[in-house]
């Protein structure tokens, strides 16, 4: 019955790698959130200031759209050679776990 | 009102004979628990995406944010980049362990290191709770929809949704699900592309014509001939005025008549600083009712005729279209930059609302408010965020609260999270999150320019601004409406398909056969599961009825909040944290839901709904999140630091599986 964390078993070496990874990724997309975030409280006349025909605010929340989606290309691409180089893809034995 | 729309009913009964075709199809594949659950767990990855698209993309994405945008600006757009940003946890933090660690719900991968009884109630009662508040403004929603699209009334609209979307989990529960929130999800985008560039074509025009068949009337302004101090005169001698009124907020309203036919008009000052008089659209609530051309008793009128009759109020459109510098009376064929550059430059006039008592009855007037665009291009129109236009600390933490709940939230829905059970592997779970960050975020974006082309192109009905993108739609041709219409339904039963698997999983799987270790066979828990979903689709038609006519769109955001507050941190602590013991997760998960719960009740916006003064609640905060979240982890530490010595002699007895 016990699953065991996220780091056991057959493909805990790729699993605990991609975890970590992910936790970073996380960590930095939250920081360039939080600015957004802090702009718009702190300072929100910034986010008037123009950028080309836009402003800060456009782009800024366009950026956090796209940054998002970079972000998850990157992800996909470290986790998929993790999964390659440990040899372990994850397969139904490992996904099908008897109750 | 709205018309009916005979194309519209025609794509929407296609639509509907496509869905029941689609169960129908499935059902006689979905014999088994792993079937009915997880659509058999070898779905696509690339369809899985585009499902979780359809399955997030709720009502209150496509009609609720554009709605929002088409009256506020960039504040509704944030929104959007907050409900996108969810995605990121969701790929991060939960897109793996959730198949790595779960069968069926979000409950089991929580659970799948304790086999705690305490774990499973509590998970499964979050699950109801944040399932249940996110079915009900669909329910509602539904019914709102139909009444204009279809022409029937409320009650028929949410029995007719309750039932498609019951036969649609009940047949073949997670696979039909699937594949009718993959074609929602594809249809949703592809139309949103579609009358986003029509909308950038169409261009930007200082008279926009909602209608091309019946032109809409033009509001005038007209000088005033008295001095400001004295009662106003209207410089056009046709209008006698009858009486003005004074808001409490400090603005004046003069009732003018024109050979017998009263309208309202705002008492304000033109760019030359000089009196004038601006034409309002106007609401009147009667205390008796007068009888419309039907024959029907109605008691509102707008503009002065009766609901029934007139044609709903619309409108929103640019004052002063300024182009490369220059000014212009319409441009055409932008592209996308252009289209943010001449709205930025340009003056739009939105309508603000204020409402008094005259001659005893209700009336709400909706005044022009020329604005720069300028403005409506930066967040601060309706969230109060600048303190240069006194925005308190208070008004600030509410802020960053709410786009933290919605941050937190998207990964701790339980709709959501079962999806990763219907691909077969972790790697599959995460290449179909990153699907779905793309075509959502795809069309987040799109929110942005349908939301402005609504803004500008006088479609935004003042009474009701969630039909805003049927309705900037409906201005390029009845075709597109009716599609548009269907889609918007469509996107209801996608969503509250998710809703109701993910919550007859919650009582069948969860309370039934894990909590009350029912003992149920592969048959039963499919037979289970199905009953559940029967009966929460009924309860969820009875809400939907119960609720006709209140504005619950603040119940998605309860949702969110309970959501993010209950289910992350115990999520995320159990993945990263080998501290964190069975007694800790459910301590977390029950603060969570009390804190998020109690702390929305004792708010000030409850209070006005109370019928009490704003002032009068205990805590300024609208949104919970800042504090429950934050709380919920504290908790879970705290309980997991006490209870650490017990809980490994649990695990090294695992035949005693005490509650906590």
């Amino acid at each position: 019955m016990d699953h065991g964390p996220a780091g056991s078993g057959r493909n805990g070496r790729a699993a605990h790698f991609k975890t970590r990874i992910g936790i970073w990724m996380f960590i930095l997309y939250s920081i360039v959130y939080l600015g957004f975030i802090l702009i718009c409280t702190l300072n929100p006349a910034l986010m008037a200031s123009d950028i080309g025909g836009s402003n800060l605010a456009i782009v800024y929340g366009f950026g956090l759209i796209i940054f998002a989606l970079m972000l998850a290309f990157v992800y996909n691409a470290i986790c998929t050679a993790a999964e390659e180089e440990f040899n372990d893809p994850e397969d139904e034995a490992d996904t099908e776990r008897e109750k | 009102m709205y018309k009916t729309s005979l194309g519209a009913i025609g794509v929407f009964v296609a639509f509907v004979l496509f869905v029941l075709w689609i169960s129908y199809y499935f059902a006689r594949r979905t014999k088994s628990s792993k079937g009915y659950y997880t659509a058999g767990g070898n779905v696509h990855w690339s369809v899985n995406g585009i499902a979780f698209a359809g399955d997030y993309l709720s009502a209150a994405s496509f009609l609720g944010i554009c709605g929002m945008i088409a009256t506020a600006g960039y504040d509704g757009f944030l929104y959007s980049i907050g409900y996108l940003a969810g995605w990121i946890v969701a790929l991060f933090v939960m897109a793996e362990p959730m198949k790595r660690l779960g069968r069926f719900t979000f409950t089991d991968a929580l659970d799948s290191k304790y086999s705690s009884k305490g774990i499973q109630l509590t998970a499964a009662i979050s699950t109801l709770v944040v399932s249940i508040f996110y079915l009900i403004p669909q329910m509602v929603g539904a019914g709102t929809l139909v009444e204009p699209l279809l022409g029937l009334p409320h009650h028929v609209g949410v029995m007719l949704v309750g039932a498609i979307v019951i036969i649609i989990v009940a047949t073949a529960g997670m696979a039909s699900t699937t594949y009718v929130q993959f074609m929602k999800g594809g249809l949703l985008v592809i139309f949103s592309i579609s009358l986003v560039l029509i909308t950038l074509y169409n261009g930007l025009s200082t008279h926009p014509q909602p209608d091309r068949n019946e032109p809409s009337p033009v509001l005038t302004t007209m000088a005033v001939a008295g001095g400001q101090d004295g009662a106003p005169v209207p410089a056009d001698p046709a209008y006698q005025l009858v009486a003005t009124r004074e808001t409490p907020a400090g603005l004046t309203f003069a009732k003018l008549s024109k050979a017998g036919r009263p309208s309202w008009w705002h008492l304000t000052r033109d760019e030359n600083d000089n009196p004038v008089l601006a034409e309002t659209c106007w609401v009147t609530t009667l205390e008796v009712p007068i009888l419309d051309s039907k024959g029907n008793p109605v008691i509102t009128l707008y503009n002065g005729i009766p609901q029934t009759d007139s044609k709903p109020l619309q409108s929103g459109f640019i004052k002063k279209l300024i182009y490369r510098g220059e000014s212009r009376d319409e441009v055409r064929n932008l592209s996308i930059n252009e289209f943010l550059a001449t709205i930025k430059s340009s003056t739009i006039v939105r309508f603000l609302k204020a409402s008094f008592k005259d001659n005893g009855e209700n009336t709400t007037v909706y005044y022009q408010k020329p604005t720069p665009g300028r403005e409506l291009l930066t967040p601060g129109v309706m969230f109060k965020i600048d303190r240069a236009k006194g925005a308190t600390l208070m008004d600030k933490l509410n802020f960053i609260s709410l786009m933290m709940a919605l941050f937190f939230g998207t990964a701790a829905l339980p709709h959501i999270l079962i999806r990763y059970y219907t691909v077969p592997t972790p790697a599959a779970a995460r290449q179909s999150t990153i699907v779905a960050i793309a075509v959502i975020g795809l069309f987040y974006v799109l929110t942005l320019f349908m939301g402005l082309g609504a803004m500008v192109n006088g479609v935004v009905d003042l009474t009701d601004n969630n039909m805003s993108a049927p309705l900037l739609a409906k201005s390029f041709g009845t075709t597109l409406f009716a599609i548009i219409s269907a889609i918007a339904f469509a996107t209801i039963l996608g969503t509250v398909s998710g809703l109701i698997v993910a919550a007859s999983g919650a009582v069948a799987h969860d309370l039934m056969d894990r909590f009350f270790d029912m003992q149920l066979t592969d048959k039963g828990k499919v037979l289970a599961g199905k009953i559940a979903a029967i009966v929460i689709g009924c309860l969820a038609m009875f809400l939907g009825i119960i609720y006709r006519g209140m504005n619950v769109s603040y119940l998605v955001g309860w949702a969110f909040a309970v959501a993010a507050s209950a289910n992350l941190p115990a999520m995320v602590m159990m993945l990263f944290w080998k501290g964190t013991t069975k007694q800790g997760i459910t301590a977390s998960i029950i603060t969570g839901i009390v804190a998020s719960v109690g702390l929305i009740l004792l708010s000030p916006d409850m209070f006005e709904r109370y019928g009490l003064a704003r002032s009068a609640a205990p805590i300024g905060l609208n949104n919970p999140g800042i504090i429950s979240i934050p709380l919920s982890l504290i908790v879970l530490v705290i309980v997991s630091l006490f209870t650490k010595k017990t809980d490994s002699a649990a695990v090294a007895a695992p035949a005693v599986s005490a509650q906590s």
